[in-house]
């Protein structure tokens, strides 16, 4: 173990802790990470401030539990107080530490459930891309821009260039334009999956024989990347899925680049079962 | 065949059993039956231990390390990790152990409502031990992780393994299910002559609370795992959506009975916690009835929230809400446990011996991770955490720092009652701060791992979180090392621990327990004690 990068982790850990987190925040995972990545949609902007103030709240919690515990054993050491009281009720403080928490918890639900109904659904979305599932890989529909389809494959390790992303980068990105709300559907062929991206606050399981829903609106050009996030069989921890997030016009030019390259249905049988379903 | 016992029991049957082997095979003795269930949940536990080892060797840094490219036997690993310390290890130390054990001392009964039961109940928990191992190393073994989800578990693993695992946790949940039925008879029926419930010791609640919540989700299990089996090997569609049935159909299943099985795990060290604080504050516990029907509130309200483990597989967005309010509620009866805890020991005349710092312990880390269970209830941010680290390091800083440390606790408070013989307790500390320290290397740092985005049950991850791996690793280790401490630590016990008091820990120790030599004889409570008013610790 190299000593140098914990103290520095320690001290980035200090640094950061409390704080707004801002500079560990990032589109992939990143060296010493203390939070959550950065947010590039409205959805993961709320999750990021909600879990913020979450934060707060609940070092506050263990540090008063903390302490109490520390002074309790401090005071209150035999060497310290031979003889014991024998006070065993107090109705005041037990009504106090069942009210307290219960104004604590309201106080949280109020936002939670504003982030839920928020990060649900979008009222009338622009687009949609549907996700679909496989043993052990990503396909996606453009249903709205032609219905071509393609596969997303990891990049095995022996194949990874420089700038690429281990373990998280695909043969073929995900394209979605910025500034638009995308409705997001999966699906799956075999056992369930889970279509995560962080950055964009989603996550979303994938069940054969069902179609669920959500959406996000990427704020921010860029190459954001999640995994499969449900237990799906061998090469679970080798599914990724890759999303590049351009400008409306440049995705306007990528769908006929990828309609003359994907034209044809990736594998015309995983689409019968996924749009019978 | 059975008439030497029987000859003895119509002489003098004080203390007077069968010998070599028999007494342990047929043991209809609480007692016996008890220590059964420790060793046996000592060795799942270091079965158990030495898989997660495993998994942190692979996951010290990025790429493969040891299980090359072999990706199903690491789920195979992580899922009998799971089950194993679930199942065979922490239920048979509190219930069949501690619980066997301390459960009719406590309320001075003689012995269990069913001793033969009982003895099924241990024997049961042999061969589904031994099937859940087996299944590591047949056809890949199962690598469904511990919920077993469908359709992974019926159309995704065709070799035989996933069927072994299925038939242990049917032995396993009829054991259980017996020992329930055994505890609630005991615990209603043979109380002493004054024992009334609301002077029964805390353990004995937390025990009776634990059984109604194992008679009443483990059949709901039975059932669902019953149709996996149909389904994989009698051609039925119950969750196989191109036949017409329904995927999420069995995680509701599989959390109607997971969630109320976390509170069946965590619930007796809620129980024995109380008495180790009371005991070492010198003090009776705050606020008993209050503790008491916590511990009941909290296994009620855990039947109605299971969905909150099924936040992203679809449900409506006004059943995810009611699963958050739900799920919330919880948080209440548990802070005034904690709070309780501190009041016993406010006050109190404090003496830091072993299972006073892992009760200490306990409140902290348990608290810990009570608040990540907040954070985690929201299904909004929920979308974040699910199925990441995150979940992992919350529900180990509940389990393996919660419970666990409820068990070591117990097991340090009661063995000089069980055994006769006083542990080393220089030994004791140095054990308990090897832990301490082990085990919050190995999860705090998968909070920033889960929040950063790594997923559970993989076998590699991004470069990026190799550093918190790498310290989780280490953590790792630390603890392991702490579990030989602990086994050489039993051995310095019998082999060489001072013959222990009937109470060695003085006036804070009030329950019937003490009243009785170390160990106590062979049958206790031939004649049933008295209780005075005020016994029950209140």
């Amino acid at each position: 173990m190299r000593i140098a990068p914990i103290f520095a982790g320690l001290t980035a850990l200090t640094a950061t802790l409390g704080a707004t987190m801002a500079a560990a925040l990032a589109d992939q995972p990143r060296d010493w990470q203390t939070g959550l990545q950065a947010a590039v949609t409205p959805t993961m902007e709320r999750i990021n401030s909600f879990h913020n103030m979450l934060l707060y709240i609940i070092v506050a919690i263990s540090l008063f539990v903390l302490g109490l515990m520390v002074y309790a054993m401090v005071r209150f050491r035999k060497s310290a107080n031979p003889i014991p009281s024998r006070t065993t009720h107090n109705t005041m403080v037990e009504v106090l530490w069942t009210v307290i928490p219960i104004v604590i918890l309201v106080t949280i639900a109020v936002p939670s459930f504003r982030l839920l109904f928020f990060s649900d659904r979008a009222a009338n979305p622009e687009m949609t891309v549907k996700a679909i599932g496989h043993q052990w890989y990503w396909s996606y529909e453009y249903p709205d821009h032609g219905d071509f389809s393609f596969d997303a494959i990891m990049v095995p390790d022996s194949d990874i260039k420089a700038g690429q992303v281990r373990l998280l980068t695909t043969d073929n990105a995900v394209v979605v334009p910025i500034d638009t709300d995308v409705r997001l559907l999966t699906t799956s062929v075999d056992v369930i999956h889970a279509w995560a991206m962080p950055a964009f606050g989603v996550k979303l399981d994938a069940h054969p024989g069902k179609v669920n829903e959500t959406w996000f609106r990427v704020t921010k050009a860029g190459t954001y990347y999640g995994q499969c996030s449900e237990l799906c069989g061998v090469n679970h921890g080798f599914m990724p899925i890759m999303i590049r997030a351009v400008p409306k016009a440049e995705f306007t030019r990528w769908v006929a680049e990828a309609k003359t390259a994907f034209g044809t249905p990736a594998t015309s049988a995983d689409r019968q079962v996924a749009t019978a379903n | 065949m059975a008439t030497g016992a029987h000859s003895d029991h119509a002489q003098d049957h004080h203390d007077h059993h069968p010998t070599g082997w028999r007494r342990w095979a047929y043991s209809t003795n609480h007692k016996d039956i008890g220590t059964m269930y420790i060793i046996f949940a000592i060795c799942a536990g270091v079965v158990g231990g030495l898989l997660s080892l495993l998994m942190r060797m692979e996951l010290a840094e990025p790429g493969m390390q040891i299980f090359g490219g072999d990706y199903q036997s690491f789920n195979a690993v992580v899922t009998a990790h799971g089950l194993i310390m679930v199942f065979f290890m922490i239920m048979p130390a509190f219930i069949g152990g501690f619980g066997n054990w301390f459960v009719p001392l406590m309320i001075g009964a003689p012995d269990m409502a069913f001793p033969r039961l009982n003895n099924i109940s241990f024997w049961l928990l042999i061969p589904a031990g031994l099937l859940l191992v087996g299944s590591m190393f047949v056809d890949g073994g199962a690598g469904t992780g511990w919920t077993v989800y469908a359709p992974l578990s019926t159309s995704g693993h065709p070799g035989m393994a996933v069927d072994m695992a299925i038939f242990s946790l049917h032995l396993a949940g009829a054991s259980s299910i017996l020992g329930a039925i055994n505890f609630i008879t005991t615990i209603f029926n043979m109380r002493a002559p004054g024992m009334t419930l609301h002077k029964m010791p805390l353990f004995v609640w937390s025990v009776l609370t634990t059984a109604f919540l194992l008679l009443l989700s483990l059949p709901v299990l039975a059932g669902a795992i019953t149709m996996l089996l149909t389904d994989r090997n009698f051609g039925t569609h119950f969750f196989d959506a191109a036949g017409g049935g329904d995927p999420v159909l069995y995680q509701h299943l599989f959390w109607f009975f997971g969630h109320p099985e976390v509170y069946i795990l965590i619930l007796p060290a809620f129980g024995v916690i109380s008495h180790i604080i009371s005991t070492f504050s010198n003090k009776p516990i705050f606020g008993y009835l209050g503790m008491a029907y916590a511990m009941v509130a909290i296994g009620v309200v855990g039947f109605v929230v299971w969905a909150h483990h099924m936040f992203t597989v679809g449900m409506d967005v006004d059943t995810r809400a009611y699963f958050v309010a739900a799920t919330m509620v919880i948080a209440v009866p548990t802070g005034i446990k904690i709070f309780s805890w501190i009041a016993t020991m406010w006050g109190g005349s404090i003496e830091f011996k072993t299972p006073m710092l892992f009760a200490l312990a306990f409140i902290f880390l348990f608290t810990v991770g009570g608040v990540t269970g907040v954070v985690l209830s929201n299904a909004g941010m929920d979308i974040a955490l699910h199925d990441t680290y995150y979940v992992v390091a919350h529900f180990h800083y509940v389990m393996s720092l919660g419970a666990l440390f409820g068990i070591f606790a117990a097991f340090y408070y009661w063995a000089p009652k069980m055994w006769g013989h006083e542990y080393n307790e220089t030994l004791g500390k140095v054990h308990f701060w090897i832990t301490f320290i082990g085990v919050n290397l190995t999860f705090f740092p998968m909070h920033f791992s889960g929040l950063a985005g790594m997923p559970r049950r993989v076998p590699d991850y991004p470069d990026a979180l190799s550093h918190w791996n790498e310290i989780a690793s280490y953590g790792s280790y630390v603890s392991g090392f702490g579990v030989l401490v602990f086994l050489y630590l039993i051995f310095d016990m019998m082999a060489r621990g001072k013959k222990a008091a009937a109470n060695p820990w003085g006036p804070g120790a009030t329950t019937l327990e003490w009243t009785l030599p170390s160990p106590p004889p062979f049958h206790t409570f031939e004649e049933l004690p008295g209780i005075k008013s005020g016994s029950g610790g209140h």
